[in-house]
C-alpha cells in the first residue's frame, strides 16, 4: 500500500526533492506499478529456482593483470570542482 | 553491581593484496598520488562495466576454506545500494545472499585455554575510496575504491576483550600465512568494527547491540570492548536502557562516543548485480584450492617442536610471522643446528630487527649467512661473545659474510692448545701468588690465570679450552686440583 509517506521515504533513499503536491501525485502511480508487479504473487514459485542473472553465463573474469589507468587530469576533467589532484565535495559530516 | 558477561562480534575487512582492482585492471597499491590509479569502472562512469578479477576470487575462496567455511557451488555479487561521496557509483558490489563462505571458524588461545570462534560468513566485495575533511569542503580520492575486501564476520561467539584480541591476532596471521593479504592496520588493509551487548551473566538472551569503529589496532579493539562493558554494565545496573548506536573509538581518551550524526536506518535495497554473471565453484576446483592450503601456524609449531626439538615457546615465537618460520627453516637448511638456529633469531636477531626497526624481509643479514656464524661459535673457531657483540651487529648492519668479518678482524679464537699451554705456564709463573691461594683452597684465585691468559692472546684464546688447561697443568705440574 503506497501512501504519500511511502513516496517521501523513496524520494529521501533517491535523494529526489518532491513538495506536497508530488508526493500525492506520485501515490496512484505506484500503487499501479506494484499491483501489475504482483500479478506474479498468483504464480507458484517454490519449486522455481531464484535467478541470479538473465543470461546463461557462469564464471567471466579476467586475470590479475595491470593495465594504464587515466591519467589525474583526465580522471578529473569531468569534476565541477576539483583541489590537489582530488574530487573536492561539500564537507561530510562524520 | 550485578555481573554482566559481554557477548562479541568482530566484522573484519581485509583488503587483497593483489596486482590488480576487484572489477578494473587498474594497480591495487597503497600510497600513491590520489586518483591515478583510477579509471571509467572504479570513478563509476556511465556505462563502465565491472569484471571480476579472478585472482581475488581465488583467495576469496582459499580464505573461506582455510577458516573451515562451507563453501557454496554457486555464489553471486549484489548491488547495495547508498550515497556516499567516497562511492561513486552509489552502490558497492558487495554479496547478500550467497557469500563465498558459511560457517566457518578460528582457533583462539587465551591464557592456555583453546577455544573455537564460529565465522557466520566470508563475503567478497569492494573498497570505498578515501575522503580526506577540509575546512569547508572534502577531498575524494578513489584510488582506493574498488580494492578488492574481504570482509570476515565472527558469529557472537566472543566473550572477552582479550578474546577478541586473540580472534583478530590469530585471523591476521592466518591471512598472513595465506599470503594473500598485507594485514597492515596503518595502511588500513586490516580494518575491524566490533559489535558488543551485555546480559546478566548466565541468561542466552542477548542484550542491545552497540557498534564501535574507528578501531585502529588490535589493542585499541581491547580497548574500547573493555570501555563498553564498564559503560554499559553502569547503565545496566541503575536500570538505564542500552540505546542501540554506532560510537566511535577515541584512542587518545581512550573512550567511545556516540555518533552525532542522525542515524538513520539503513535500507540498501541488496539486488543482484545485472553486470557481473553468477561464479560456480567446481568439486574438482575447490579439491585443488584445498590441497594446496599452506600449513597453519599451528601445525607449523607443533611441526617445529617434534621435528627440530624446540620449546613450544620458541616454536610459537618462530611461527608468529610465517617469513620468520621460513628464514629460519632455510637458516637449518643452510648447515644451523636447529637449536641454536632458534635461540639466535628468537633472541638476537629479533631484538635487532626490533631496534632497528626492519622487518625479516628487508633484513640484510640472510640464513646462510646466520648459519655460517651460527656454525663458527659451534665449531669453537669464534667465541659466542664475539659473535654476538661483534660479528652479528656487523653482519646485521652490511649483510656481509661471517667469514669474512672474522678474518678482517683477526677475530678467530685459538684453540691450538700447545699456544694455550704455553700462554697458561707463562701466566702461572708472572702471578706466583696465584699458586700459594689456590694451596688455602682460595679457588677463586683462578680467575686471575684466565684474565692473565686473555690478556696475551689478546682475548682470542678459547675460554673454554683455557679453563680445562689450567685445571690440567695445575693439577699436573702443581699437583692442585681445583674443581668446578
Amino acid at each position: 500500500m503506497i501512501t504519500p509517506e511511502t513516496v517521501a521515504y523513496l524520494a529521501r533513499l533517491a535523494r529526489i526533492e518532491l513538495n506536497e503536491t508530488d508526493l500525492a501525485r506520485f501515490v496512484p502511480p505506484l500503487q499501479e506499478i506494484l499491483a501489475y508487479v504482483a500479478k506474479l504473487n498468483e504464480l507458484d514459485t517454490s519449486q522455481v529456482e531464484p535467478t541470479a542473472h538473465v543470461l546463461p553465463l557462469t564464471n567471466v573474469s579476467r586475470s590479475d593483470d595491470p593495465l594504464p589507468s587515466l591519467s589525474n587530469a583526465a580522471a578529473l576533467q569531468s569534476a565541477p570542482c576539483t583541489d590537489e589532484g582530488c574530487f573536492l565535495v561539500p564537507p561530510v559530516i562524520e | 553491581m550485578p555481573d554482566f558477561a559481554p557477548v562479541i562480534g568482530l566484522e573484519v575487512h581485509v583488503q587483497l593484496n593483489t596486482a590488480t582492482k576487484m572489477f578494473c585492471a587498474c594497480p591495487n597499491r597503497f600510497g600513491d598520488p590520489p586518483n591515478t590509479n583510477v579509471c571509467p569502472v572504479c570513478l563509476g562512469l556511465p556505462g563502465a562495466l565491472p569484471v571480476p578479477n579472478a585472482a581475488a576470487i581465488e583467495a576469496a575462496v582459499k580464505a573461506a576454506l582455510y577458516l573451515n567455511c562451507s563453501v557454496s557451488s554457486f555464489s553471486k555479487f549484489d548491488r547495495k545500494n547508498y550515497f556516499y561521496p567516497d562511492l561513486p557509483k552509489a552502490y558497492q558490489i558487495s554479496q547478500y545472499d550467497l557469500p563465498i563462505g558459511t560457517r566457518g571458524s578460528l582457533e583462539i588461545e587465551v591464557s592456555g585455554t583453546t577455544r573455537r570462534i564460529g565465522i557466520t560468513r566470508i563475503h567478497l566485495e569492494e573498497d570505498a575510496g578515501k575522503l580526506v575533511h577540509a575546512p569547508g569542503a572534502s577531498l575524494v580520492d578513489l584510488n582506493r575504491a574498488g580494492t578488492p575486501l574481504l570482509e570476515i564476520v565472527s558469529a557472537p561467539e566472543i566473550f572477552s576483550p582479550e578474546e577478541a584480541y586473540a580472534y583478530l591476532s590469530s585471523l591476521r596471521l592466518l591471512m598472513l600465512y595465506l599470503g594473500i593479504s598485507n594485514c597492515n592496520m596503518e595502511e588500513g588493509s586490516l580494518r575491524c568494527d566490533a559489535n558488543i551487548s551485555l546480559r546478566p551473566a548466565g541468561s542466552s538472551t542477548l542484550g542491545t547491540k552497540v557498534e564501535i569503529k574507528n578501531l585502529n589496532s588490535f589493542k585499541g579493539v581491547q580497548k574500547a570492548l573493555a570501555f563498553e562493558i564498564k559503560r554499559q554494565s553502569s547503565l545496566l545496573a541503575t536500570g538505564t536502557p542500552i540505546v542501540q548506536e554506532t560510537r566511535l573509538y577515541d584512542a587518545a581518551t581512550d573512550k567511545t562516543l556516540s555518533m552525532r550524526s542522525k542515524e538513520e536506518a539503513h535500507d540498501y535495497r541488496y539486488f543482484p548485480d545485472p553486470d557481473l554473471v553468477p561464479m560456480t565453484f567446481s568439486p574438482e576446483y575447490l579439491a585443488r584450492l584445498r590441497d594446496n592450503l599452506p600449513e597453519t601456524p599451528q601445525h607449523r609449531a607443533q611441526r617445529f617442536v617434534s621435528a627440530f626439538g624446540l620449546s613450544q615457546y620458541d616454536a610459537t615465537v618462530l611461527t608468529s610471522d610465517p617469513a620468520l618460520a621460513s628464514y629460519f627453516e632455510d637458516t637449518i637448511a643452510a648447515g644451523a643446528s636447529p637449536k641454536l638456529a632458534a635461540n639466535w633469531i628468537a633472541n638476537n636477531l629479533l631484538s635487532a630487527l626490533h631496534q632497528t626497526s626492519t622487518s625479516i624481509g628487508a633484513c640484510k643479514i640472510r640464513p646462510p649467512q646466520l648459519a655460517a656464524l651460527i656454525n663458527l661459535v659451534e665449531t669453537g673457531t669464534l667465541s659466542s661473545t664475539s659473535a654476538k657483540t661483534v660479528v652479528f651487529p656487523a653482519v646485521f648492519e652490511k649483510g656481509i659474510d661471517p667469514n669474512a668479518v672474522v678474518a678482517e678482524m683477526g677475530l678467530a679464537q685459538v684453540s691450538d692448545t700447545t699456544q694455550i699451554d704455553q700462554w697458561v705456564v707463562d701466566a702461572i709463573r708472572a702471578n706466583p701468588d696465584v699458586l700459594d691461594s689456590l694451596r688455602k683452597g682460595k679457588v677463586k684465585a683462578v680467575a686471575k690465570l684466565v684474565g692473565s691468559v686473555m690478556q696475551m692472546s689478546r682475548g682470542k684464546a678459547n675460554a673454554a679450552l683455557v679453563s680445562q688447561r689450567i685445571a690440567a697443568i695445575l693439577k699436573d705440574m702443581h699437583g692442585i686440583e681445583i674443581s668446578g
